[in-house]
């Protein structure tokens, strides 16, 4: 290797040496445009067809507009949970030992693994006026399926594993040495959390957070069932373009698409952004 | 024994017990619960009617359909992501971060968007709409929409698990292959292969996961045709709206076992091949 890298310029060594290139790079371009960026594309040039005009009345309207709002609002806050309980289910999980341990971290995983109908019909089911945790709470006062909180719910379940997963191994990597530093300083444990180790983690809270309300924006399966899509109170962006697909209204399905697509571009460059600001930051 | 008081690095242990209940809470009530409702709405009224559920006709179709889709989607993605890293991992090239970012692309899209922009390009209204109509070949509310769109949600899969194996592993093995004569496909298959497999089953596993289980992509291109275009997610609903609650948990549940499967197969080959896909965890 370094003999090569000696011998041969840079720009020619793996060239000379493996084949394939060729081969594999034009599979791989010609794959990736075929599945992902010409449809991706497709979608983008739709909604124009009726100039900006048309694009910007479908958005403020009343039903789309809302549905929106519901779509990114719930997506936050249900992120916002996450970016709490992850760091605890996390911590908890690198840092003590406890029977079951195990089955806890493997568990973790499950809203990926798990369909979101399934997910969608077994939320609804628990939280229904007549389910196990549904019953309890009606007593107390609190709806939360078919309502915006069923859908904060059912977000809250999909982006769980996205904080934990990115916190973890960070913190499995975190040496135990600067908090022993930070306690022979006489920091107290507050502070030695709060100044040394969450700001380590913060990157990788941030980077899971965004990730975890990505997938919620866009999350339909799971939610569809226990939101009961009331139009404009709890019916999901998402589920508005199948709708408008099944009225035939393409550019309409379309512009909310675009909404959803520009709102994905962002968030892989905020994100690149980060990744650039914590190597920078090291 | 140490200069500084013990509680300075250690929690309380009362607070230790704190995290450890809002932990285990969290995940009970937000995981298991919903888990366990899935196999008990299933045998509420016993297993033969769960089990009446899933073997008939329209059940067994959806099943059929879903295997068949999952069998053409994962090994071309497999294929793909095999082909991306090799380029990616292999090689030198400008561009190579905007190609990474774009094979991850999918993840980070709606699957009702996924679904959409094959509607946009092959439904009636589409781009090719008339031609292909003209021509008597159905994509959109066929098998092929499906297929289509379960491999744009299940795209990046093997291709995120293998590009960062594959760069850490390096390229020392197959130039030495390389220059002891081997052909390429030859050093694909007798040193690359080899020493990605683990990651490559790491891979397809999630894909196939995802594949078997895909629902607002499928459901966007699918038509809900009963007994034809209806893949098992998609049979779950229509059950479910059909307030036949006992069938569409039956057919949950199978598809809540092969999660189960799918994480316990994770979990060991976490454990028992952690070096081998090790680069997969360390990014």
């Amino acid at each position: 290797m370094s003999l090569s890298a000696t011998f041969l310029p840079r720009k020619n060594r793996s060239r000379r040496v493996l084949p394939g290139f060729g081969l594999s790079m034009g599979f791989t371009v010609f794959y990736l445009s075929v599945i992902v960026l010409i449809p991706l594309a497709a979608l983008v040039i739709r909604p124009w067809s009726a100039g900006f005009d048309g694009f910007w009345r479908v958005v403020v309207d009343h039903r789309v507009f809302a549905a929106l709002r519901l779509s990114f609002g719930a997506a936050a806050i249900a992120a916002g949970i996450n970016a709490i309980c992850g760091p605890i289910v996390a911590w908890v999980l690198i840092r003590y030992r406890f029977p079951g341990k195990r089955l806890l971290d493997a568990l973790v995983d499950l809203p990926f693994a798990l369909p979101t109908a399934v997910a969608g019909i077994a939320l609804s089911a628990l939280y229904a006026p007549n389910g196990w945790l549904g019953e309890p709470l009606s007593h107390l006062g609190i709806k939360v399926a078919y309502t915006p909180l069923g859908v904060v719910v059912a977000l809250t379940f999909i982006g769980l594993p996205f904080v934990v997963r990115t916190i973890q191994p960070v913190l499995a990597d975190l040496s135990e040495q600067a908090e022993e530093a930070a306690a022979t300083l006489g920091a107290t444990r507050l502070q030695t959390i709060s100044r040394v180790v969450l700001p380590m983690l913060l990157p990788s809270l941030i980077t899971g957070t965004a990730l975890a309300f990505a997938r919620a924006v866009g999350e339909y399966g799971s939610v569809i069932f226990i939101a009961g899509n009331l139009p404009a109170i709890s019916e999901i962006a998402p589920l508005l373009i199948i709708i408008k697909l099944e009225q035939y209204d393409y550019a309409g399905a379309a512009t909310i698409g675009v909404i959803m697509l520009a709102a994905s571009f962002v968030i892989i460059l905020a994100l690149n952004l980060l990744q650039y600001w914590a190597a920078a930051r090291r | 024994m140490s200069v500084y008081p013990r509680g300075a690095t250690k929690d309380h242990p009362l607070m230790r017990w704190l995290l450890c209940a809002v932990a285990i809470g969290f995940i009970g009530l937000f995981l298991v619960l919903p888990l366990a409702a899935v196999f008990l709405q299933a045998l509420k009224q016993g297993l033969g009617v769960a089990l009446a559920a899933v073997s008939e006709p329209d059940a067994l179709a959806a099943i059929r359909l879903t295997l068949l889709v999952a069998a053409i989607a994962v090994p071309l993605n497999a294929v793909f992501g095999i082909a991306a890293s090799w380029a990616i991992a292999k090689f030198d090239f400008r561009g190579k971060g905007l190609l990474t970012t774009l094979i991850d692309l999918p993840f980070s899209v709606s699957p009702v968007v996924a679904g959409l922009i094959y509607v946009l390009i092959f439904g009636l209204q589409g781009w090719f709409g008339p031609e292909l109509r003209e021509h008597g070949i159905k994509i959109i509310f066929a098998l092929p929409g499906i297929v289509l769109a379960t491999m744009f949600v299940t795209f990046p899969f093997v291709a995120r698990e293998l590009i960062p194996l594959m760069t850490d592993q390096g390229r020392a093995e197959e130039e030495a292959a390389a220059t002891l004569g081997a052909s390429g496909f030859q050093t694909l298959f007798r040193v690359t292969l080899p020493n990605i497999k683990w990651g490559l089953l790491y891979g397809v596993l999630l894909c196939n996961a995802r594949a078997m289980g895909e629902f607002g992509a499928v459901s966007v291109v699918s038509g809900h045709i009963r007994g034809l275009t209806n893949t098992m997610p998609l049979h779950v609903e229509v059950l479910y709206n059909d307030y036949q609650f006992v069938g569409a948990f039956a057919v949950a549940s199978l598809l809540a076992l092969l999660a189960i499967v799918t994480l316990t197969f994770k979990s060991f080959l976490e454990w028992r091949y952690a070096d081998e896909i090790a680069a997969v965890h360390h990014r």
